[in-house]
């Protein structure tokens, strides 16, 4: 049934989301390909506007499946599933386990748990670079992602040279679209 | 006001207006919980984020949970969290009913063209602004190279291992070897 398998498909990413706002990408991107909900084109689209609107983007992304799957009640689901882990988790560290995270037990597994969160979330962004600036048609190398991927990455790594905190998130998303828009429509 | 309703109410406003999520939303919820409602205070904000750290879920999840929870318990707590789930819900749910069509028309179809790459390039940062926050020390780093390792030709030959598998094994590895070494440090200075 829809509603329970996005249930326990967003409950294991609120489960694991260590890593603050990009940490539950890789997560829900295994999660909707595992069962086929969204596509990875569609994916990548919805972290964009996740980003691009207010709230935290897991919570967003939840609802946005939830929404696409199984209407409102799927997005009620999804959204709960997703916030459920944490808020118990708080409930149960201000209440009850105050010292539970300084327990050394409990450090040795999150010292595991972090460094291989980065690594992964890491590996999603070179991967989704490559997948998408290095695309291969007809055994021809596409050039209109490469240059939209050099643009767009000097743009914003760039930037942080010349200004302090350089090009904001936002900031980037809209001139990536602007950038998509003059490289396919006009080139 | 009622407490809970204004719970509700701020953490509305919170959420409404904090984009990204994350360490953005940490300077707002700071402005307005410590500062202008006086519910938490400055110590007690710095242990949220570090309990945020070391637990899942979204930064401003955990603190309007927590701040909630201090005002009001458990109610105070639903009423918070509620709050800063509402907004964003209703966006993204009507944004949902129509992005499908909204893509069919070629202008915006290219504008997502470009848009697919920033967001690659946003997550790539995060991912290097994690790294350099973390620890300069052999085991962090060993750790994350194997997730990395481990990870990039799942994702490139979309293998289908699950990245929760992956963080599970190096949990189980770090505490392995803390528990192995821990006889050792005893006798000794640990570390």
């Amino acid at each position: 049934m829809i509603l329970l398998e996005l249930f326990i498909g967003f409950l294991k990413v609120g489960c694991f989301a260590f890593g603050g706002a990009y940490g539950a990408i890789p997560l829900i991107r295994d999660v909707v390909l595992s069962y086929g909900w969204l596509d990875d084109e569609m994916l990548t689209y919805m972290i964009a506007v996740s980003e691009s609107t207010p709230g935290p983007i897991m919570v967003n992304l939840a609802t946005y499946v939830g929404s696409s799957q199984a209407g409102i009640l799927g997005s009620l689901v999804a959204t709960l599933a997703v916030v459920l882990p944490s808020f118990i988790t708080i409930l149960l560290v201000t209440a009850l386990l105050k010292t539970a995270l300084k327990n050394p037990y409990v450090q040795a597994v999150l010292r595991g748990l972090k460094p291989c969160m980065i690594g992964i979330i890491l590996a999603t962004g070179v991967s989704m670079i490559i997948r998408n600036g290095v695309v291969i048609q007809d055994s021809v190398l596409l050039i209109r992602p490469m240059i939209l991927t050099l643009v767009l990455g000097t743009i914003y790594f760039g930037s942080r040279k010349i200004k302090k905190g350089g090009v904001s998130p936002i900031l980037l998303i809209s001139l990536s679209a602007l950038a998509g828009i003059a490289v396919y429509g006009l080139l | 006001m009622n407490l809970l309703l204004d719970l509700f109410l701020t953490f509305a406003k919170i959420g409404l207006f904090t984009f990204g999520g994350g360490y953005a939303m940490i300077a707002l919820i700071e402005n307005t919980c410590v500062e202008k409602k006086q519910w938490i205070t400055h110590d007690e904000m710095m242990t949220i984020t570090v309990i945020a750290e070391s637990t899942p879920g979204p930064i401003a999840i955990n603190c309007a949970t927590y701040v909630g929870y201090k005002q009001k318990g458990f109610a105070g707590a639903l009423a918070a969290t509620i709050g800063m789930i509402l907004p964003s819900f209703c966006i993204i749910f009507a944004i949902s009913r129509f992005l499908d069509r909204f893509l069919e028309i070629t202008w915006i179809a290219h504008a997502f063209q470009g848009i697919k790459i920033a967001v690659g390039i946003l997550i790539l940062d995060a991912a290097i602004k994690m790294l350099q926050k973390m620890q300069k020390k052999l085991m962090p780093r060993a750790i994350m190279l194997c997730g990395f390792a481990a990870m990039l030709p799942i994702n490139i030959f979309s293998v289908g291992i699950s990245s929760i598998i992956l963080m599970l094994t190096a949990g189980l590895v770090s505490l392995i070897i803390f528990m192995i070494k821990k006889p050792a440090a005893k006798g000794g200075a640990a570390k």
